[in-house]
């Protein structure tokens, strides 16, 4: 497949389509059952749902590594079965759990293989792979290195770099994540979203968890065992509005609260706050605090922490300064522009019940309570429930046309 | 012990020869084994129907008497009972049967992960085994070249018995002659040819391997 147009620019990311895929083995297992969905374009669409649901396969499939039984897939208009597998597959960045690192070659010519392959030369191969290292956040000392000599982070980052090295329209990451510790998989992810939103491929994604599920999908696909499709649906949707009790008990606890992650917060009832500055003397500003909470930022106004001058320890000697030793951290901040979820949790760890909303450069806005964050989420959730009728109606006909297929 | 190096004083240039003729018989059939070995441990390896057969077949031919092979070669071969080829033939056989199990491994220990991801980035069959499966199974295949290269040496020698000339003729002389020396002489040099060729094979298995060095030095 052609990844590149005449003029050296990528090719744009087609549309992954999935049309009555089935994968039946010989001894009668049916692995994936009439699968149908598409993966919209530029966008990353996860397939989750516990083991044996057919979900790697799915994965496979779209690079012809599994042969589908019956159905195809196609991108855009284009369907996969018409180009050569090796020719399909050095148009489609492939990453797994582990990396799957060639462990003989060391990590810059790891990630110069598919360009190699595709008969770019050795020596500019390597230079662009070192270009990609570095946008994957991986030190360049490491490069000359072989994939056992780096911790198990940095070789999920070489393999990332390995899957882009040819710039492929469309990717293939099978638990990519999975094989590294909690806090590393948090970071990972998260720097994968922010490559992505410059990359804009089209990516589809496996895994069995379904908190690295709504983090990184934009359509998520819940997959139960048999291979069928239990629901495809965005994060917030899914969230709010499990088809059945499978996907319900799929998604786990705290399914409200999560929800609240994908709404925007918006026009918040900010409270100004008096804010006290680092190194004012403490008996000066004592007589701002309300609730007996005074909220300390420094000269650039972002919030550094909370002051309590009732403390008897530190307010009582006249002319102490604001330090910040003296301040109860602890409390989220939220930004204007994020969450309710975020707003919410703001408030609820903040010492004061004040919870911080700053601006994207970090500065102090102002402060929102817990109950006036409920407040929005209960207007919110009223209108959800007035236009309910209609959406309702609108609902029951998709599944109606889904359950068809 | 001193007659050893009397009898080799003696007859250096013999003695020579025939540790020449030793060391290229014994390597010869390696090098051809292993040509062999290659597709056949491939197939194995790929096809789970095949392996069994290959691995029976391969353990049965290990089992025939060195001396019956020998003799049965010109039969096969129509060739004449001194060639030296008839060595050649059957030590082959003997590496190609002690190889291909070694092959089928060395591919097999090639992390699944590895071999899926070099075929999810385009790789056709023979571009993966060349440039990804088998620089990964060296260290394996040096291990099997290594059984078959100094078993190799110790086979060849029993060869003397039809009268094809290399070191083990030392042992036949010198029992016919009724002197320690020859057979002493004949054993430091098979045991002196093993360890070169072993310690040759070690230092090539390094070198095509640079990365367990880096690995075990960090």
């Amino acid at each position: 497949m052609g990844t590149t147009h005449g003029d050296g620019r990528r090719a744009p990311s087609p549309v992954i389509r999935f049309e009555a895929v089935s994968k039946r083995y010989p001894d009668g297992t049916v692995a994936v059952d009439g699968l149908d969905l598409v993966a919209p374009a530029g966008r990353i669409t996860v397939f989750v749902g516990p083991s044996g649901c057919g979900k790697t396969t799915s994965l496979r499939m779209v690079n012809r590594m599994v042969r589908p039984t019956s159905g195809r897939i196609l991108f855009d208009d284009r369907d996969t079965a018409t180009l050569s597998p090796t020719d399909l597959r050095r148009g489609i960045g492939y990453v797994i759990q582990q990396g799957g690192l060639f462990p003989h070659r060391t990590v810059v010519d790891n990630v110069a293989t598919v360009p190699v392959l595709l008969g770019r030369s050795r020596r500019q191969a390597r230079q662009e792979a070192m270009g990609l290292l570095e946008r994957v956040g991986l030190d360049l000392s490491l490069a000359r290195r072989y994939p056992a000599q780096l911790s198990g982070g940095q070789q999920q980052r070489v393999g990332v770099a390995r899957a882009l090295a040819a710039d492929p329209p469309v990717m293939l990451m099978d638990e990519p994540f999975s094989a590294v510790d909690p806090v590393v998989r948090g970071q990972l992810q998260e720097e994968f979203r922010r490559l992505q939103a410059e990359l804009g491929k089209t990516i589809v994604f496996v895994t069995h968890d379904i908190d690295e599920a709504i983090r990184m999908g934009d359509v998520i696909a819940v997959m139960r065992v048999g291979g069928h499709l239990a629901q495809v649906a965005a994060p917030a949707e899914l969230l709010g509005h499990p088809v059945d009790s499978f996907v319900a008990g799929f998604l786990g606890r705290d399914r409200g609260y999560r929800a609240l992650g994908f709404e925007v917060a918006g026009e918040l009832p900010l409270e100004e706050e008096d804010a006290a500055a680092l190194g004012d003397a403490v008996a000066a500003v004592a007589a701002r605090a309300r609730d007996g909470w005074l909220l300390v930022v420094d000269g650039e106004r972002r919030p550094q922490g909370w002051l309590a001058p009732g403390d008897p320890a530190p307010g009582t000697a006249a002319g102490v300064s604001v330090t910040p030793d003296l301040l109860h951290l602890g409390g989220t901040l939220a930004e204007a522009g994020g969450s309710l979820r975020a707003a919410l949790d703001a408030s609820l760890s903040s010492p004061s019940g004040r919870g911080v909303v700053v601006d994207d450069d970090g500065r102090l806005l102002g402060t929102v309570r817990a109950a006036q964050v409920l407040a929005v989420i209960e207007v919110r959730a009223s209108a959800v429930r007035a236009g309910d009728e209609r959406a309702l109606a609108a609902r029951v006909q998709e599944a109606a046309a889904g359950a068809g297929t | 012990m001193s007659g050893a190096f009397d009898y080799f004083d003696r007859n250096r240039d013999t003695v020579l020869e025939w540790l020449g003729w030793h060391a290229w018989l014994s390597l010869v059939p390696v090098v051809l084994g292993l040509a062999l070995a290659l597709p056949l441990g491939w197939l194995a390896n790929r096809r789970r129907a095949f392996r069994a057969p290959v691995v029976a077949v391969a353990g049965l031919l290990y089992t025939v008497p060195s001396l019956a092979l020998f003799v049965l070669m010109p039969v096969l071969l129509g060739t004449k009972i001194l060639d030296p080829v008839n060595v050649v033939a059957a030590l082959t056989v003997y590496s190609v049967a002690l190889l291909v199990q070694v092959v089928a491994d060395g591919l097999a220990a090639v992390p699944e992960e590895v071999a899926l991801s070099a075929r999810a980035m385009g790789y056709g069959p023979l571009r993966r085994l060349v440039a990804v499966e088998l620089p990964i199974a060296v260290p394996v295949l040096v291990a099997g070249l290594r059984v078959a290269t100094v078993s190799n040496v110790s086979l060849v020698s029993v060869a003397a018995l039809l009268g094809v000339p290399q070191l083990g003729s030392l042992f036949t002389l010198g029992f016919q002659l009724v002197d320690t020396g020859p057979i002493v002489l004949g054993l430091l040099g098979c045991v002196l040819l093993a360890v070169v060729f072993d310690a040759l094979l070690v230092a090539a298995g390094r070198m095509l391997t640079p990365w367990r060095r880096a690995v075990r030095a960090s």
